[in-house]
């Protein structure tokens, strides 16, 4: 990498880039707008929605960063991204020099500048908060540098570094798996990813469409860590295919399981296993893995003209947006809470609205009715106000008695959240899981089998990308330092 | 990408693939079974398995044409390769000396996965008889393989045309009727399992029936295999394939498995 990269905000160059404007003129130039295409088209066909900065609007953007001497943006970013350092040397166009400071944290720059809720992280401790202007675009930034490094090609690659000919096991290629292997490989580990799927990628691929995260943005960071050394092994899964002593038998000295979350929850209500209810992870796996509606694709697709999608998080708003591209003309999230409550990031809910989604908040399905051969054709539904708050803090929403509406519809997902997938924590021996089924770690991501360590949903329980891409970092971390000393290196 | 080594018709529609699968062929227990893809758009689609070969690493599938996917696997020859095979998935069959006859019934291709049951359970030193049932004479699949572990094999057919004419309850019932039952084992069409488990009730007899539901990945995600199992939703890719017979509802999974005709 470059030499001025990791040289911090106290070189010459740095001081030069502050000293040419004063933070006043920083701060009036407004903030980047993403530019996206329309909705009506977007519903027609599954491009990505934000098409990305223009090198002219990143570099301006760029300039808008104050170069702080104590970034709070870093300390919001669960990687620890060098943020001013990489949004410098986009501002003096070295975007090479920019991507190789997002490597140093993060193996997937180019799927956190487009997944993350930057506008929980980062975003939320820059500077600008304070002076009540909009925060730094950093997250477009991110994935600007990303998209440039791979627009580059190959030859921006790394190499795969020499070997320290420690064999390390990843069950799981979805972020925490992804994160962990690029980690090891970087320090000289071998690693052999093993993914129980016909695809690399975990919920990158099944899970998140390709209107937010195109499938090629995730091969060329899959082709970044497979240069770099990493293997992987498809159709495989870990306690099942291949057990815990095979692994041990075939060399590996540490096994990271980023198995993710599995199970989809269900709210346990009168009609939920008629046909045309299913889970989100159930119609977004059809639609975006096995490619179902599509020509030369054997998955049957579930249609719907009156789709209800049941949750507020992201997933409910990426299978709600997925049936308006399916072709459902009524397209609606049902949620028990208040439309300020939802978890899902605020730009999903406004590209669900441009796109024709409708919101029907403070409702909570309390039924599902169908016709004579089983198939669901309506909801019916509890309405709800807002009462004192619960635990969360969010005011918790109680039913208005007698208020029960039905809907017709001939499609319902479910995508009320997941539990862990008990594959690995019931084939493993001696693994110790919480009450909760995720396994259990400390605060190095060591599992009770010193060998195994976790982290991901497979921890956490249902969380995002980059909390689980953080855990792969700092698994490795220890992982490493623990593999490292028992070698006597 | 799994090699086709085998290849043999049971019928028209049922053939057998010997696939090269070695690690599954290690791992794989009685119960479990894997999903295939065939073809770069192919549909994952879960098949039992029907015997392994450690030495060789090969497994056994027995397969029907039924759809688009299956008649796409039954149209591959020795040689052609499956684009993907994972497994084994599923729990394997709890295997022990039962205090009684141990009593394997097998529909149509059912027969296929129930035999490592049957040898497995003749091993664990029971008394097995199995019952094998089809439409006629012609769909009557392994019965060589099942006689070998069996101590007595009954064939029930629709139309005579082989063993007995009637339905595989009869032939279960005989010998409900006749000897100490301790346990049904039951695989086969939805229906059959169906009326088999409303037999056994009656007499009171533990059944175990494995079930085949549509799935996507297999590995618990999906929910697309979801039944109802005395009164509670379970997966059947992670808490099954098998299930107590007196607990399924067996008319709702019949209408699920209709989701996509």
């Amino acid at each position: 990498m470059n030499q001025k990269d990791i040289e911090g905000r106290d070189t010459a160059w740095r001081e030069d880039l502050r000293k040419a404007m004063t933070a006043k003129e920083r701060a009036d130039i407004p903030r980047a707008q993403m530019p996206m295409l329309d909705g009506d088209y977007r519903v027609t066909c599954n491009e990505e929605v934000n098409q990305g900065l223009s090198l002219e609007q990143a570099r301006l953007e760029a300039t808008r960063c104050l170069d702080c001497p104590n970034p709070t943006c870093v300390e919001g970013c669960p990687v620890g991204i060098h943020i001013p350092d990489f949004i410098k040397n986009i501002q003096c166009g070295d975007l090479p020099g920019a991507a190789a400071i997002l490597k140093l944290t993060s193996a997937l720059p180019a799927v956190c500048g487009r997944v993350c809720p930057q506008e929980k992280q980062c975003e939320s401790r820059c500077i600008y908060n304070k002076m009540k202007k909009a925060p730094v675009a950093i997250g477009y930034l991110e994935r600007f540098a990303a998209d440039a490094e791979i627009a580059r090609g190959s030859e921006g690659g790394d190499d795969k570094p020499a070997s320290n000919g420690i064999r390390v096991a990843v069950a799981g290629s979805g972020p925490a798996g992804l994160s962990f292997a690029g980690e090891m490989a970087r320090r000289g580990f071998e690693v052999d990813v093993f993914e129980a799927l016909h695809e690399i990628g975990g919920v990158l691929k099944y899970g998140i469409p390709e209107f937010r995260l195109p499938n090629s943005i995730v091969d060329a960071e899959l082709a970044n860590l497979r240069r770099a050394g990493v293997r992987f092994h498809t159709d495989t899964v870990i306690g099942k295919t291949l057990s815990y002593d095979d692994l041990l038998n075939q060399g590996f000295k540490g096994v990271f399981v980023a198995s993710g979350a599995g199970l989809p929850r269900f709210m346990g209500i009168p009609g939920e296993n008629y046909c045309g209810v299913l889970s989100s992870n159930e119609y977004l796996t059809r639609i975006n893995l096995m490619g179902a509606g599509r020509p030369g694709c054997d998955t049957p697709a579930p249609m719907g003209k009156r789709v209800a999608v049941v949750g507020g998080g992201n997933t409910a708003m990426d299978s709600v947006r997925t049936a308006r591209r399916m072709g459902a003309e009524k397209a609606m999230i049902i949620y028990r809470r208040s439309e300020a409550e939802m978890p899902a990031r605020r730009e999903e809910i406004e590209h669900a609205k441009q796109e024709g989604v409708e919101f029907m908040t403070l409702a909570n399905p309390v039924e599902y009715l169908a016709d004579e051969r089983g198939r669901v054709r309506a909801v019916r539904v509890q309405r709800m106000e807002l009462g004192e708050p619960d635990a969360s803090g969010r005011r918790k929403p109680v039913p208005i008695p007698g208020a029960i509406d039905e809907i017709e519809i001939d499609l319902a997902i479910v995508s009320v959240g997941v539990s862990p997938n008990p594959l690995i924590p019931n084939n493993i021996d001696g693994l110790k899981v919480t009450e909760r089924g995720t396994i259990a770690v400390d605060q190095n991501h060591q599992s009770s089998i010193p060998v195994i360590y976790a982290g991901g949903d497979i921890v956490r329980g249902g969380a995002t990308v980059i909390l689980a891409m953080g855990d792969g970092r700092q698994a490795a971390a220890s992982m490493a330092e623990k593999l490292l000393a028992d070698a006597g290196c | 990408m799994n090699r086709i080594l085998e290849k043999e018709y049971f019928s028209a529609n049922v053939v057998k693939l010997v696939v090269s699968a070695p690690d599954v062929a290690k791992a794989r227990k009685p119960g479990h079974f894997v999903i295939v893809r065939c073809g770069a758009g192919g549909e994952r689609i879960p098949l039992t398995i029907a015997d392994a070969d450690m030495e060789k690493g090969t497994v056994t599938l027995v397969v029907q044409a039924v759809g688009e996917s299956t008649r796409k696997i039954c149209a591959l020859e020795a040689g052609d390769e499956l684009t993907d095979l994972v497994g084994p998935l599923g729990r394997a069959t709890d295997i022990g000396l039962r205090e009684g006859t141990v009593v394997c019934c097998g529909g149509g291709v059912g027969v296929a996965p129930l035999l490592p049951i049957i040898k497995a359970m003749k091993q664990a030193g029971n008394r097995v008889v199995s019952v094998l049932a089809a439409r006629n004479k012609d769909l009557i699949i392994l019965e060589d393989e099942v006689r070998r572990w069996s101590d007595e094999v009954i064939i029930m057919t629709d139309d005579g045309s082989a063993g007995q004419k009637g339905l595989v309850t009869a032939g279960v019932e005989q010998v409900i009727n006749r000897e100490h039952v301790a346990e049904v084992v039951a695989i086969g069409p939805a229906i059959m399992m169906k009326f088999v488990a409303l037999l056994t009730k009656k007499y009171n007899v533990p059944t175990i029936v494995s079930l085949n539901t549509i799935m996507v990945d297999g590995t618990g995600m999906c929910g697309a295999c979801r039944v109802n199992v005395g009164g509670k939703t379970r997966f059947v890719c992670v808490d099954g394939p098998e299930f107590d017979a007196h607990q399924v509802d067996f008319d709702e999974m019949m209408m699920r498995m209709k989701a996509y005709q």
